[in-house]
């Protein structure tokens, strides 16, 4: 085992974990199970190739994914609280005419970002060597993330926000419309989510319009990890929860990569490993 | 805290563990890593191991270490990630999006790519010619002029021809760019029906129906896996489906004029072998497969009472006698 496979899911974990804290919002905040994210994660990554590749400034493009994402959530928020289309429905629609609309964006289905200047490179030329250029950043912008995640929670607004998945008739109660709610927190969620959809395509190096592809399912394995590991005793434990499940859980991929078994059986590993982290504190209870 | 401790504890035994059975006793390593299972991927790596043997290279001089991204981008990364830091000699890398990824992560190891159809417009190398840096492969462009012309040669009134294909596909894409340009210079009119994943196809495919006298079908991993469906829809209504390569022919369609990705594995190989022995990549022009093959499927156009021209008959390489879904 080296160092560097560690790296790796360290910085996938980070990545991938603003697209998990984006989850949290719609998944257990909001109550609302939000299939949208396996489109806006490529949307994020889409815009920010496309206007990298036109000249724009790294950074401002992270900034163009985030209001596209906010779009996207704003477009299901508006299936389901005004045409009253299920939630689940409301996010396939948006999801699969994001696949058109991600596929416009980027003008064909790959953009290739190697050896262009992203924010990454930029890091590196500012004296930052390699791998460090990369977790430096990431840690950077998650650790900025969740502070003004936990702040907006933590406002009246974001109380209002949680008790609408919590107890929405206390919210209408208090004079307060679940839907506008719903709508914000939908925005929020989808803003993070092509936010780290963003990040992934410079990271990795190029943006593809099938990269979304399973992004929920990492999302809510993140989620759930982070709350069974963590706890989620409070919104500041939650969201560390919710940053640390995204990372054992790219940490389970590796590990099931190492393993060096029939590249066939890796899903199978992968979550096999999942289930030994989920069930540990189980067993260990048990056996007390 | 004591439990999450404890969880750690239990994988960093496991990694160690298992990181420990890897290292094996042969003079090189080579890494391969695929996107997705897939018969012509398939082919591909398996050739590439022949290609190495024929330039002498067992499997005894050499430990291969595979891996597939299972369609995962993340992960695909992670393939990448491994093979940089696991003294490596070498990497395969097969299909783009495996070579973007390796191409982004690793600058210190000579890498190999297959089954990339464009890859400088993928991004992977400068130029066909001189690729520079430490990257150099094989592409699997399609000759598709030539197996539009072979359409022709069936049809010779062909008027109206149908593309099946995801516009996902990054290498379909390229295909379908020039069987566009193609139809044009012929005179055919072209109508696309595209699909993103393989419950789509049926429709796709009884979409075409009623407009046009053939159906192309591109190197399309979604097209490709769901041809039993497109032949389904096709051969009710009597519409010959001219393929890319010959895994669609055995499967049912006409023919094609195409590669066969063996051999270019085994191209590939041959080119992995000459960098083992110290050539440098970076003045490896990229190469296509140099041996085409025509296939030809008697059996699919018998069912449709589709006349073989002599010409076609006499030079076919391949001849299937019947349809099989192997």
């Amino acid at each position: 085992m080296n160092l560097s496979f560690a790296i790796t899911s360290l910085e996938q974990g980070l990545a991938f974990g603003i697209m998990a804290l984006g989850v949290f919002i719609s998944f257990r905040i909001l109550n609302f199970a939000d299939l949208t994210v396996d489109g806006s994660l490529p949307l994020g990554a889409a815009v920010s190739a496309r206007l990298l590749t036109m000249g724009m400034n790294p950074f401002y493009s992270l900034g163009a994914a985030v209001i596209a994402g906010g779009f996207a959530g704003a477009i299901t928020g508006f299936l389901n609280t005004k045409l009253k289309i299920a939630p689940l429905l409301s996010g396939i629609l948006t999801m699969t005419s994001l696949y058109s609309i991600n596929l416009r964006v980027m003008g064909r289905p790959n953009i290739p970002l190697i050896g262009k200047e992203t924010i990454f490179t930029f890091i590196r030329d500012l004296g930052v060597p390699y791998p460090w250029n990369n977790l430096l950043l990431l840690i950077i912008v998650i650790t900025a993330v969740k502070l003004i995640l936990d702040a907006f929670l933590n406002t009246q607004i974001g109380f209002a926000l949680r008790a609408t998945g919590d107890n929405p008739q206390m919210i209408r109660s208090m004079g307060i419309s679940t839907n506008s709610m719903k709508m914000l927190g939908l925005i929020i969620s989808n803003a993070l989510v092509a936010l780290s959809g963003a990040l992934v395509g410079q990271y990795q190096g190029f943006a593809d319009v099938n990269m979304g592809v399973g992004t929920i399912i990492a999302g809510l394995a993140s989620v759930i990890i982070g709350e069974v590991v963590i706890g989620e005793k409070s919104i500041m434990i939650a969201t560390i929860g919710v940053i640390i499940g995204s990372i054992l859980y790219r940490f389970s991929i590796s590990i099931a990569l190492n393993l060096g078994l029939a590249a066939s059986d890796l899903k199978l590993l992968t979550a096999l490993l999942v289930i030994i982290f989920l069930s540990t504190p189980r067993i260990k209870k048990a056996l007390r | 805290m004591k439990r999450n401790f404890s969880i750690l504890i239990v994988l960093t035994v496991l990694i160690v563990l298992f990181s420990g059975l890897t290292a094996g006793a042969q003079e090189y390593r080579i890494g391969i890593s695929q996107f997705v299972e897939h018969p012509a991927l398939d082919n591909a790596r398996n050739g590439f191991i022949e290609g190495l043997a024929e330039e002498g290279f067992s499997e005894e001089d050499i430990e291969f270490i595979e891996q597939n991204a299972q369609a995962d981008f993340a992960t695909a990364q992670s393939i990448a990630q491994q093979f940089k830091n696991g003294d490596i000699d070498l990497v395969l890398a097969i299909t783009t999006q495996n070579a973007q990824a390796a191409v982004n992560v690793i600058a210190n190891i000579p890498v190999l790519f297959t089954a990339v159809t464009d890859p400088v417009e993928a991004g992977i190398v400068n130029s066909m010619e001189n690729p520079g840096g430490n990257v150099t492969g094989t592409t699997d462009m399609n000759p598709v002029s030539r197996q539009i012309e072979l359409i022709k040669e069936f049809l010779p009134e062909i008027t109206d021809l149908g593309v099946l294909y995801n516009p996902g596909e990054v290498n379909s894409v390229v295909q379908v760019d020039l069987v566009k340009e193609v139809t044009a210079e012929m005179g055919i009119k072209l109508h696309e029906a595209t699909v993103s994943n393989s419950s789509e196809v049926s429709l796709a495919a009884s979409s075409l129906v009623g407009d046009v006298d053939a159906v192309y079908v591109p190197t399309d991993n979604i097209i490709v896996s769901a041809l039993p469906s497109v032949l389904n829809i096709t051969n009710q209504n009597n519409i010959p489906v001219f393929a890319s390569e010959n895994g669609q022919v055995r499967q049912g369609a006409i023919a094609t004029l195409g590669i066969d990705y063996t051999l270019l594995g085994i191209q590939t190989g041959k080119m992995a072998a000459r960098v083992l022995n110290g050539a440098n990549p970076a003045e490896m022009p990229v190469e296509s497969s140099d041996e085409l093959k025509l296939y030809l499927n008697k059996k699919a156009a018998e069912n449709l009472g589709l006349e073989i021209p002599a010409a076609v008959s006499n030079r076919a390489d391949v001849i299937y006698e019947e349809i099989t879904q192997e």
